[in-house]
């Protein structure tokens, strides 16, 4: 109050500007931490695994974008994850030397198909599938956006649908052996932009295109979230109808963020895809897409960086616990679900922002922050009275 | 000619059946409470599991009693998976009312606990758990009757929960080190299994050329049966009437005096219920794993959404319709229709199981283009109905 009164809009711009720069230099800080310091405390596999994490992150952020900002619950990013991987797989498996006998992907040949289909051949240039494995997953979200969004279906029934759409990829996906090889999904691959893609030297360079991919994921969430589009957004979630009676038609914009959802849930397919070195409809199970909606929900929903460490936390601690006790894993998960719906609403960073700041007052002998008028909360009068009546409601 | 459209009809109205069977208690709860339970498909399971204990029991007596014991896993089955919805339903889903996501991510979450739990149950498991209840719920209860538990509560949970956990663990590690397999035996373990169809339900009735499996028609009467019990229950009973009112307006209902919470757990104890029952009727039809339910409910949520939940007619449609649409475009019989090659052709690429799935769901959208709310929508004058 007193910097508005003192130096007016000026002064809240430059506060505003102060806090976006503190952001931007945290944010540079932990990337180049991830970057640089992370590869050298971490053995070769872990850091394999950190990579696919972070590149998991990345639909993360996207799922957040949806279900913490706009309420949108879906269940099925796993086809955008799978879209986005297989776009760029498919680049990869079209790496043929020249001097190879057949110029198709070996399973083509395996199962007889002599001509390469017509959907392949574009993929064969790496600008096209790198446009093509965001681009794809945002038109197909869209599209399905568009069509269920436009006749106001929302809620439980948005979230059913997409999990029917996952069931539908899935079948389908699984089903086309000739055309992309069903089940077993696409792996093998050789190289890509020219580098042997298991040489070590490239997987590093991947990971730390992981890293500056994710950094951009969110710079842009944190740019579509942050002002007029992200309050809209807010609004939709928490009142739909009144956002549609000040005059907002709600589908353009639902569609446009499921949209970019589904872009980044592709991208970070792609980059999962490279650091595993395997796609297949695996990753259009149920199962997988419901687990992306729980690391958001441990992170902490609408937080942003909620969704980012989420990610991370839930698959290190499967990978130590599967790895532990692989019959227990999933009374593991299925009491995460519980306990974090349950016990937990705001996820980890709701619970530092709320408990933890006061907890670090209490610590540094600072009083307590007080959201209501503070006289009223000092008052020992009114503090006795509020008491008593609180007492008085629980015997009653 | 004939026989074929005989034969797509059946198997269409059986594949409905069984949907219909599943989704009933689906969209009695979801009517009402706005709650899609994603572990009703691990409720169906139960049923399955308790047919197979039903009929293991009934082996061991062996005898003319055996023809029978499929009646008893009805209702053993009905009975296991109300109670389980029950517990669901008083332990998590009342706490979340009013948040139909979170409700859809924690029952996601007992599926998969569910899931685990009928692959790992052993004697030991079981003695663990009844252990930990008895120590953590029996401590709660005897801490209760001091003057200062409100205030206390937390503290009391927090030192109850990890002594309950290790007092169980250890006891139930000391049990499995003493007896060894005798008692760390999963019951069921991971592999599916096998229901024996009682004599009279092996075989078919012929008709022709073309025979009716006895095990579909039963199952089609137990539709029906299950159907009829509901219409009956919802629409001459006492609290059949509160339930109808409860779904219409809940906010009236708990004005005028109608218990709103017990109706939410008799609701969906009984919904529960019913899975039990089509868990049991899927028994017959093939052999039950832990994964028996995810097979089935995207389709029953599908039969929910299409259906609508105003009446439970909605929900009958909406079965049958999938159910057939499925069978017809599956087996490709909608290609012998036509005589254009290109449509032809796109038939002849749809007609496998899992191709017919594609198809139904992009007609079930292009169906929600023209009528969101289902068939059958419920009524009403709010701005989010």
């Amino acid at each position: 109050m007193t910097v508005q009164a003192a130096g007016g809009r000026q002064g809240v711009d430059w506060l505003r500007r102060r806090s976006l720069l503190m952001e931007v230099g945290i944010v540079a800080l932990v990337a180049l931490f991830l970057m640089f310091i992370v590869p050298l405390l971490l053995s070769g596999f872990r850091l394999n695994l950190m990579g696919r994490f972070l590149a998991l992150a990345i639909a993360a952020l996207g799922i957040d974008l949806i279900w913490g900002f706009t309420g949108l619950l879906s269940l099925g990013h796993g086809v955008f994850f799978a879209l986005g991987g297989y776009a760029l797989a498919m680049h990869m498996k079209l790496q043929i030397p020249a001097t190879a006998s057949s110029q198709l992907p070996e399973f083509m040949d395996l199962y007889g198909v002599t001509e390469l289909p017509w959907f392949w051949r574009p993929f064969d240039s790496f600008p096209f599938a790198a446009i093509a494995l965001m681009l794809i997953p945002g038109l197909m979200a869209g599209l399905l956006g568009y069509l269920v969004f436009r006749s106001r279906i929302r809620g439980v029934y948005f979230s059913i649908l997409t999990q029917a759409m996952t069931i539908i990829f899935f079948n389908f996906f699984n089903g086309q052996q000739k055309l992309i090889n069903g089940t077993n999904g696409l792996t093998g691959f050789k190289t890509i932009l020219g580098a042997t893609v298991s040489d070590a030297g490239t997987q590093r360079s991947i990971y730390l295109a992981t890293i500056l991919l994710l950094v951009a994921a969110y710079a842009v969430c944190r740019w579509l979230t942050s002002g007029r589009f992200g309050r809209l957004l807010m609004a939709l979630r928490d009142d739909e109808s009144r956002a549609r009676f000040t005059g907002y038609n709600p589908t353009g914009f639902k569609v446009l963020v499921f949209a970019v959802s589904g872009a980044l849930a592709g991208l970070a397919g792609a980059m999962f895809t490279l650091q595993s070195g395997i796609i297949s409809p695996k990753a259009m199970d149920i199962a997988f897409s419901i687990e992306m909606v729980i690391w958001v929900a441990v992170g902490g929903r609408a937080t942003l960086v909620g969704a980012v460490l989420g990610a991370l936390v839930v698959n290190f601690g499967k990978s130590l616990l599967s790895e532990k006790f692989p019959d227990f894993w999933l009374f593991f998960l299925g009491g995460l679900f519980l306990g974090v719906v349950m016990f937990l609403p705001d996820g980890i960073v709701g619970l530092i922002r709320t408990q933890g700041v006061e907890w670090f007052r209490n610590l540094t002998g600072r009083s307590k922050q007080l959201s209501t008028y503070p006289s009223l909360e000092e008052d020992p009068e009114a503090q006795y009275e509020r008491k008593n009546i609180d007492d008085r409601k629980s015997d009653g | 000619m004939f026989a074929s459209i005989l034969d797509g009809i059946f198997n269409g109205l059986s594949i409905g059946s069984i949907l219909l069977l599943a989704a009933l208690g689906l969209a009695i709860v979801f009517g009402l409470m706005g709650v899609i339970n994603m572990a009703h498909g691990e409720l169906m399971m139960l049923g399955a599991y308790t047919t197979v204990v039903v009929q293991n029991a009934f082996k061991g007596i062996g005898g003319p009693l055996f023809e029978l014991y499929i009646f008893f896993a009805l209702i053993a089955a009905f009975l296991v998976a109300a109670l389980v919805g029950l517990a669901l339903e008083r332990g998590v889903i009342r706490y979340l009312y009013g948040r139909p996501l979170e409700t859809l991510l924690a029952t996601w979450g007992v599926s998969l606990i569910l899931q685990q739990f009928v692959r790992s149950v052993s004697w030991v498991m079981v003695f663990g758990l009844i252990l930990f209840s008895l120590l953590f719920f029996g401590g709660q209860w005897l801490l209760k009757r001091r003057a200062d538990f409100e205030s206390v509560q937390k503290w009391i949970v927090a030192a109850l929960l990890p002594l309950s956990i290790g007092i169980s663990l250890a006891a139930s590690t000391f049990l499995g080190q003493t007896y060894k397999l005798a008692v760390t035996k999963p019951w069921f373990g991971a592999q599916n299994q096998d229901v024996t169809a009682p004599s009279w339900l092996r075989g078919g009735i012929p008709i022709g050329n073309f025979q009716l499996p006895s095990t579909r028609l039963f199952i089609m009467i137990l539709t029906i049966g299950c159907v009829v019990g509901v219409y009956w229950f919802l629409n001459c009973t006492k609290w059949g009437l509160r339930i109808r009112a409860v779904t219409q307006n809940r906010n009236m209902s708990a004005c005028l005096g109608i218990p709103t919470r017990k109706v939410d757990a008799i609701t969906f104890a009984i919904g529960s219920g019913l899975a039990g029952v089509a868990g049991c009727g899927l028994s017959l039809l093939g052999s039950v794993g832990p994964n028996t339910g995810q097979n089935y409910i995207v389709n029953t949520f599908m039969v929910v959404v299409v259906g609508g939940v105003g009446k439970l007619i909605g929900t009958v449609v909406g079965a049958m319709a999938i159910g057939i649409a499925d069978y017809v475009i599956g087996t490709g019989i909608l290609g012998n229709l036509t005589n254009n090659p290109a449509l032809k052709e796109v038939f002849a690429f749809f007609a496998t199981t899992s191709m017919a799935k594609v198809m139904v769901f992009a007609l079930i959208i292009l169906f929600l283009q023209f009528r969101p709310a289902g068939l059958f929508p419920q009524k009403g004058r709010t701005v989010d109905a």
